[in-house]
């Protein structure tokens, strides 16, 4: 690759970020990313998965927050703070992994159904429309329920049941691109589909991509702690089964606000930190939605 | 003249029977496609299902075999799934194993809750998004409408399950001196009076699940609402009125929010699974006897049959409110029909 297109890259990029920048909301989102991330990165430098042991609980049961545990105790003594330190690795994992397999569906898709006119992108078309219509929840919690609730499982269930959205948009963003004319100039030097579509049309929708992936990844959250609350995963330590937890141990009317506020708030905090980042990404990459601000 | 409108309005009737059509078509091809995932779907089952149904159940191998029969998994998959479709085709959706009655039944008993609760809240939100949403998308980036995009972005970071809980705990169990005011779980109280005492019993029932229900579909209303005034903001038509010397709220009302609402109510329809998501969590939170505890139940337990059987009906449903929405959308907005 020739070092010009490299200095034009990193010159779109740094425009890119200038123009992040003056989004506060965004900027403000993203700090709150990055630090639940390292948080969650560096994790078993500190603690290990005995912090969810139910025998290791050394607090009494359902104690409220104290010096020994800052954010309370659950059933078995555990420590509410430690719980979450250690479960928001798995919230966010079966979070990016899942935005990512719905991602990587839906663009397949929907570059197959703008690129192949006819019969292909007529068939994939209708598949997307078919998918889009089911109730997403439900049909991820029958998948869950049927595959058993592993890690692996849940992000598949969510995957799968999401993805049709950004096909439909990859599909509009393929149609576009392939209508400008160095699209037909490229045919005309003899490119294939694979060239086309690998070529030009996905650079072109990259960015738009990276917004909706990073909103993706913000309702994946919140859909993982939905199915582990209704009983579908398996009882790995994340924050939607500490939510579970507190149901069934009865914390709303033991008065054990902090069991129930705390995880919740972790997933409200961290979903909010992606909407806004992917909110900002969108007005920041989508040429569409900025010369409608200005 | 009338010749002309004749001419004009006939092939407009025709294009519009033609597009019913092809809408009905589309919706059963993908009903069909439904049941062909469906079975499947739960014939990917890990294990032999037949076990898993006996799970926890003291069974001898020639119970296992009579049960296979019956469920006729001894047969072929071909065979099976032509005898799926049949049943299917009669509404017939099989026995549940929990309740040792008929799924359809057990369907019959819990879809009236749901349709009460549901419908309650469907209206209260979509009235509430849709006012919320015009006033905002009205003067985009005053105060009000920065306050409805903060307050719709909350609501949409909260998951639906937490916000019940929250309520649960605040309103049902109360929280420190302060008693609980609302019943934590049910439709009705055991010792319910009837008459119109009953009503009011089942009310004060629904105040929380409703809420929480309204609270999480209603974000999404505001903001499509939100920015279908916004797009109207700027038209012609919108001048002209101006230009009349109409009052500011006349406009919004008699011009404005007519045009916007048509997109707006159509995507209320079109977005009706993601109300049933919700749905089925409220309900599992509250305990309320709906459809949505009935499948949440099923995947408890897990009753496969019932699982099924529910599944099937909620897709179906909603592919049909997705359908009928489309259609009535094209029979009210001249403008998509001309196209």
């Amino acid at each position: 690759m020739s070092s010009l297109a490299w200095v034009r890259r990193r010159r779109s990029v740094q425009r890119f970020w200038a123009e992040f920048r003056t989004h506060k909301a965004g900027v403000a989102g993203l700090g709150v990313l990055v630090v639940a991330v390292v948080l969650a990165l560096i994790a078993p430098l500190f603690i290990d998965a005995g912090v969810t042991n139910v025998v290791s609980g050394t607090g009494e049961k359902l104690a409220p927050p104290s010096l020994d545990a800052p954010l309370g105790t659950d059933e078995s003594g555990r420590s509410v703070l430690l719980m979450i330190w250690w479960g928001s690795r798995t919230s966010l994992l079966i979070g990016f992994l899942a935005a990512l397999l719905s991602m990587v569906i839906g663009t397949v898709l929907g570059i197959a159904a703008g690129h192949f006119r006819g019969w292909l992108g007529a068939i994939v078309l209708r598949i997307t429309d078919w998918f889009l219509v089911l109730p997403s929840l439900v049909t991820a919690l029958v998948l869950a329920a049927i595959l058993g609730g592993s890690t692996a499982t849940i992000i598949v269930a969510i995957g799968v049941t999401s993805w049709p959205s950004t096909a439909r948009l990859i599909r509009a963003q393929t149609l576009a691109v392939e209508a400008r004319p160095y699209i037909e100039r490229s045919l005309a030097l003899g490119a294939g589909h694979w060239h086309i579509t690998t070529r030009h049309v996905l650079p072109n929708v990259a960015p738009l991509l990276l917004a909706s992936t990073t909103l993706e990844v913000a309702s994946a959250i919140v859909t993982e702690s939905t199915l582990a609350f209704l009983g579908v995963s398996a009882n790995k330590t994340s924050w939607g089964t500490m939510l579970r937890g507190s149901y069934d141990w009865g914390a709303a009317t033991a008065g054990a606000w902090w069991y129930i506020l705390i995880p919740g708030l972790c997933i409200v905090i961290v979903v909010m930190a992606f909407t806004l980042c992917g909110r900002t990404l969108e007005t920041v990459l989508n040429p569409r939605l900025r010369t409608r601000a200005a | 003249m009338t010749v002309v409108t004749e001419v004009e309005a006939a092939p407009a009737r025709h294009g519009l029977l033609r597009y019913a059509a092809t809408k009905a078509g589309g919706a059963l091809l993908s009903i069909a496609m439904v049941v062909v995932a469906t079975f499947f779907l739960f014939r990917l089952l890990p294990g032999d299902p037949v076990r898993a149904l006996a799970q926890g159940r003291n069974m001898t191998p020639e119970q296992l075999d009579l049960e296979r029969a019956r469920l006729g998994l001894d047969r072929s998959i071909p065979e099976q799934f032509l005898h799926f479709v049949g049943q299917t085709l009669r509404f017939d959706l099989g026995t549940s194993y929990e309740y040792k009655r008929p799924v359809l039944d057990l369907i019959g008993d819990r879809i009236w809750p749901t349709l009460l609760l549901t419908g309650t809240a469907l209206v209260m939100a979509v009235s509430l998004g849709i006012w919320q949403g015009a006033r905002a998308g009205w003067k985009p980036g005053s105060r009000f409408d920065k306050f409805s995009t903060a307050i719709s972005l909350v609501l949409w970071s909260v998951p639906t399950f937490w916000l019940g809980l929250l309520l649960l705990m605040v309103f049902a169990a109360g929280v420190g001196p302060i008693p609980g005011v609302f019943p934590t779980r049910g439709i009705a109280s055991v010792d319910a009076p009837d008459g119109f005492g009953y009503v009011l019993d089942v009310a004060q029932h629904m105040v929380l699940p409703c809420l929480t229900l309204v609270a999480v579909v209603y974000a999404q209303y505001l903001l499509v609402m939100r920015s279908s005034v916004l797009d109207e903001v700027g038209q012609d038509y919108i001048t002209t009125a101006r230009a009349k010397g109409l009052r500011d709220d006349d406009i919004r009302r008699r011009h404005a929010v007519p045009n916007a609402l048509l997109p707006t109510v159509t995507l209320v329809f079109m977005r009706i699974g993601f109300v049933v998501g919700g749905a089925v969590t409220v309900e599992a939170i509250f305990s309320w006897p709906g459809l949505g505890q009935l499948f949440y139940e099923a995947i408890r337990v897990p009753d496969f049959t019932l699982m099924q059987g529910t599944f099937l009906l909620i897709t179906v449903s909603v592919i049909l409110m997705n359908t009928l929405a489309d259609v009535i959308y094209h029979v009210l907005d001249p403008r998509v029909r001309s196209v």
